[in-house]
């Protein structure tokens, strides 16, 4: 059978609407529809992952004269099976934008002007040598992010830290997840979840800790919503601060005032306690408790250090602690009833019931992220529901790559691909792989990112690298960062695929390869690699991100370090970086097995995925009879007391409204490839401020009319939604961050969490006026 | 040439009657949910000047509660 392209495009959109119909209406059967599979017809079909959020579904893209033409879920991908959420759907459009970076630019006399993109390698070489001879390796950075792929990151890591010999290397995850991995490392000694996604086809209630995940993660709800579907006792509660499709859709919504999370999750700890529902074996046998610093600050001003600090406790110290978090107290703090906390410790008590907690940037996004992620283990670790199937805390991630790229290449600061800079066992051994002597890897960390652009700011360092994010629409306190970019004497590399505030800062842009333009891999958030292989050329003079990367290595003389021929370094890479995680607890599945399947989960171990870990039902690695928490020295899982802390800003007679920010379903982060396809635009075409219908009534503000959002560092104007998509409660408004038009965070705050240092875009003070 | 996906949802006991006004109108297909009160919609139009006709017409069903667009195609 031929079809054609516009047959074609027929199809995916009925396939689109039958997952739409799939997600609202599982079991919906559209058995009589006539069937127009374009598997024929002179298209072919290449897997990749997509390239948005953290879930990792599993695409087809229909490839037709060398152009992709269409997309379809990829039935082979245990993530998706063959699901798409709407942004999937559109994938291929952002690859077509009209005014995609195709040429090198450097800024001459102000203006941005096309050269041969050789010209500007040589530019962002010769820039780099200038800046180390003049303010020292400290003063070169690179800022990258969860959609690097793996080899990207790699590259950068090993550059940067291993040759050049500066530990400036950061990315945007580190706004996104960084309080989910020092979380994982201080409950278990090592980073990422013990489960899986089929813990949600296994459990009998989901909690969402603050958690849109109907907009977010919309493949992972619509298989919640399945499973409910099959078994009618399965129930869903969000716990979260304003009301959402997610609200919309669960069994019940629980709303709690911002913060104070921390109180609740305590409580719900007292309860099972109170009721004697700890599971005794499992606390006796795999748990120890422990207390850290208190009073941990907030990291507003420059060169804020923290250090924590922790003692061993006992159970009966615990039960103490604990005392001052009784739901009827806590109720007060965080205008969650006591029944509601007593219901949510019983559904956790419960030893009949399968029980799965989801969280992403409500937890993770927030002053004291590292606690709450710690107090939501202490939940399941009490009640020892944990690494088996359907018993998950599971701590979802934002970005495609996240995982694969940011945490276990290790793009941040402090990290290595394997271990940290600090160990000198770890620095060896990078040193081994990466063939450079020992001392060029410093043993001391330098700036997390909100450091990283204070120091820009302050003149630390002068020249920047950002590659595959828009830092200049997302970072906090935003004005400040800006002007810090702009001074004289800073030097802004910038690899784009579409003009971006970034690339307005930028004087060099490096025209990058987008997604299926280029060889790759991501990790999703269940471990899993995923690998993608060139499906269609690259447009006019862009490259990939790695190998420009390569190019500038070889510029600075370490060819030895990056020997690649064109055709096989992506390979090359893989074949280096797995030496790195040559272990049991997690060895990486081999290349060519990666480009066979729809993902591999690790540790890969004799040719099977590990699903569960720490179970040695599951994990090769889990050395004991029962479960081994073998990250950490004494086996065991770590239960910490950590107190509820307020914000660290607050409203208050002047700014009298909580402001909360972030995304929403069609667009993804700052929206510079979603607002390039047509359909996405139009569905939701600027941001918009929500708020609580009796606040507009109050403010005389009626929906569509126009409001200036103002905090203490910022202000911006935009259209109110009064019962839109989403509704927060009295006292708080929302803005998504998608719309470089409406620069939210010029207002919000540029607060850490000490420990993660990861910024909080959840919570700050603003007031709200009629324009 | 706009290729557009929707749920259609009929307005309550009009399901029959929304299958027929929909496969009446130029450029629409439609497919009944075998199990749900839930209807899939895909046109596929010529040019914008005829999209907007079509989205005229199907405002004006009596027979239809509401659309929801779940893919949009265009050839700008």
């Amino acid at each position: 059978m031929n079809i054609s392209r516009r047959q074609f495009i027929k199809s995916a959109a009925a396939q689109s609407a039958v997952a739409a119909a799939a997600v609202l209406f599982p079991g919906v059967s559209f058995g009589a529809w006539k069937n127009l599979d374009p598997s024929s017809g002179g298209i072919e079909w290449k897997k990749t992952p997509c390239r948005f959020c953290g879930t990792g579904c599993g695409l087809l893209v229909g490839v037709s004269e060398n152009r992709a033409v269409a997309v379809k879920g990829d039935p082979n991908c245990s993530v998706n099976k063959g699901l798409c959420c709407v942004k999937g759907y559109h994938s291929i459009q952002i690859l077509y934008g009209k005014d995609r970076v195709t040429e090198a630019l450097v800024r001459k006399n102000g203006k941005l002007v096309e050269v041969p993109i050789e010209e500007a390698l040589d530019l962002v070489a010769e820039k780099m040598k200038e800046t180390i001879k003049d303010y020292g390796k400290d003063a070169v950075a690179i800022y990258g992010s969860g959609q690097w792929s793996i080899p990207d990151g790699y590259a950068a890591s090993k550059l940067f830290k291993g040759c050049i010999g500066t530990n400036n290397v950061e990315a945007n995850a580190r706004l996104c997840m960084a309080s989910a991995v020092t979380g994982f490392l201080t409950s278990f000694g090592l980073d990422e979840p013990m489960g899986c996604y089929d813990d949600i086809d296994h459990a009998d209630i989901f909690i969402t800790w603050g958690n849109n995940m109907a907009e977010m993660h919309p493949v992972l709800f619509s298989r919640m919503l399945a499973n409910r579907q099959s078994k009618r006792h399965v129930k869903i509660i969000d716990f979260a601060t304003r009301t959402t499709r997610t609200s919309q859709a669960a069994d019940k919504s629980i709303l709690f005032r911002p913060q104070t999370d921390l109180a609740v999750a305590n409580a719900i700890c007292h309860e099972i306690i109170r009721n004697d529902w700890v599971n005794w074996d499992f606390v006796t046998n795999h748990v120890s408790f422990h207390k850290g610093k208190t009073n941990i600050g907030y990291g507003t001003e420059d060169h804020f250090k923290f250090t924590d600090k922790e003692e061993t406790v006992d159970f009966e110290s615990y039960k103490e602690f604990l005392q001052d978090y009784t739901p009827e107290k806590v109720e007060k703090i965080s205008g969650v009833p006591a029944k509601d906390i007593k219901y949510m410790a019983s559904l956790y008590g419960d030893p009949d019931k399968k029980i799965t907690s989801f969280w992403c940037m409500g937890m993770n996004q927030h002053t004291r992220g590292t606690w709450i992620n710690n107090l939501v283990y202490n939940i399941h670790l009490l009640v020892g529901k944990i690494s088996t199937p359907g018993n998950s805390p599971f701590s979802l991630t934002g970005q495609p790559s996240a995982c694969g790229t940011v945490r276990e290449v290790g793009t941040l600061t402090h990290k290595l691909p394997h271990g940290v800079v600090m160990n000198e066992k770890d620095r060896e051994l990078a040193a081994k792989i990466w063939t450079v002597p020992v001392e060029n890897i410093d043993p001391k960390p330098t700036y997390h990112t909100v450091e990283m652009f204070r120091a820009l700011d302050r003149g630390d360092i002068r020249f920047m690298w950002v590659q595959v994010t828009n830092p200049m629409v997302t970072m906090p306190n935003l004005n400040r960062y800006r002007n810090g970019a702009q001074k004289d004497g800073r030097f802004m590399v910038v690899s784009e695929i579409y003009p971006t505030p970034t690339y307005d800062v930028a004087d060099v842009v490096l025209p990058s390869a987008l997604w299926v333009e280029r060889e790759g891999f991501f990790g999703n958030s269940e471990r899993r690699t995923q690998h993608n292989e060139q499906i269609i050329p690259t447009p006019g003079n862009t490259m990939c991100n790695t190998w420009q990367l390569i190019e500038v290595a070889r510029r600075l003389g370490y060819e030895k370090q990056f020997p690649w021929s064109r055709e096989t370094y992506i390979e090359d890479i893989w074949n280096e970086y797995t030496q790195f995680h040559d272990n049991p607890k997690h060895r990486m599945a081999p290349y060519n097995e990666l480009k066979a399947r729809s993902g591999i989960q690790w540790p890969f171990i004799d040719g099977l995925e590990t699903k569960w870990r720490y179970n040695p039902k599951y994990d090769p690695a889990a050395e004991s009879d029962s479960f081994d928490f073998y990250g950490k020295p004494d086996h065991r899982a770590w239960i910490w007391l950590r107190p509820y802390e307020p914000a660290a800003e607050s409203p208050d007679g002047e700014y009298p409204f909580w402001l909360n920010t972030g995304r929403v379903l069609e667009h993804w982060h700052t929206g510079s490839m979603t607002r390039r396809v047509p359909i996405l635009h139009k569905a939701v075409p600027e941001s918009y401020v929500e708020i609580n219908p009796d606040d507009a009534a109050n403010l005389g503000i009626t929906n569509g009319s126009k409001v200036k959002v103002s905090s203490r560092r910022g202000s911006v104007v935009m259209k109110a939604s009064i019962n839109g998509r989403g509704r927060p409660p009295k006292g708080m408004v929302f803005v998504p961050f998608f719309d470089e038009s409406y620069l939210i965070n010029e207002v919000t705050l540029d607060a850490f969490c000490p420990i993660s240092k990861q910024p909080d875009y959840k919570k700050c003070a603003v007031k709200l006026e009629r324009v | 040439m706009p290729v557009f996906s929707y749920l259609a949802y009929p307005k309550q006991g009009a399901r029959e009657q929304l299958i027929n006004d929909l496969a009446a109108l130029d450029y629409c297909e439609v497919a009944p949910a075998q199990n749900e009160e839930i209807l899939i919609l895909v046109t596929d139009t010529p040019d914008e000047k005829k999209e907007k006709v079509l989205q005229k017409k199907l405002r004006k069903l009596k027979s239809l509660e509401s659309l929801a667009m779940t893919f949009g195609h265009t050839d700008e």
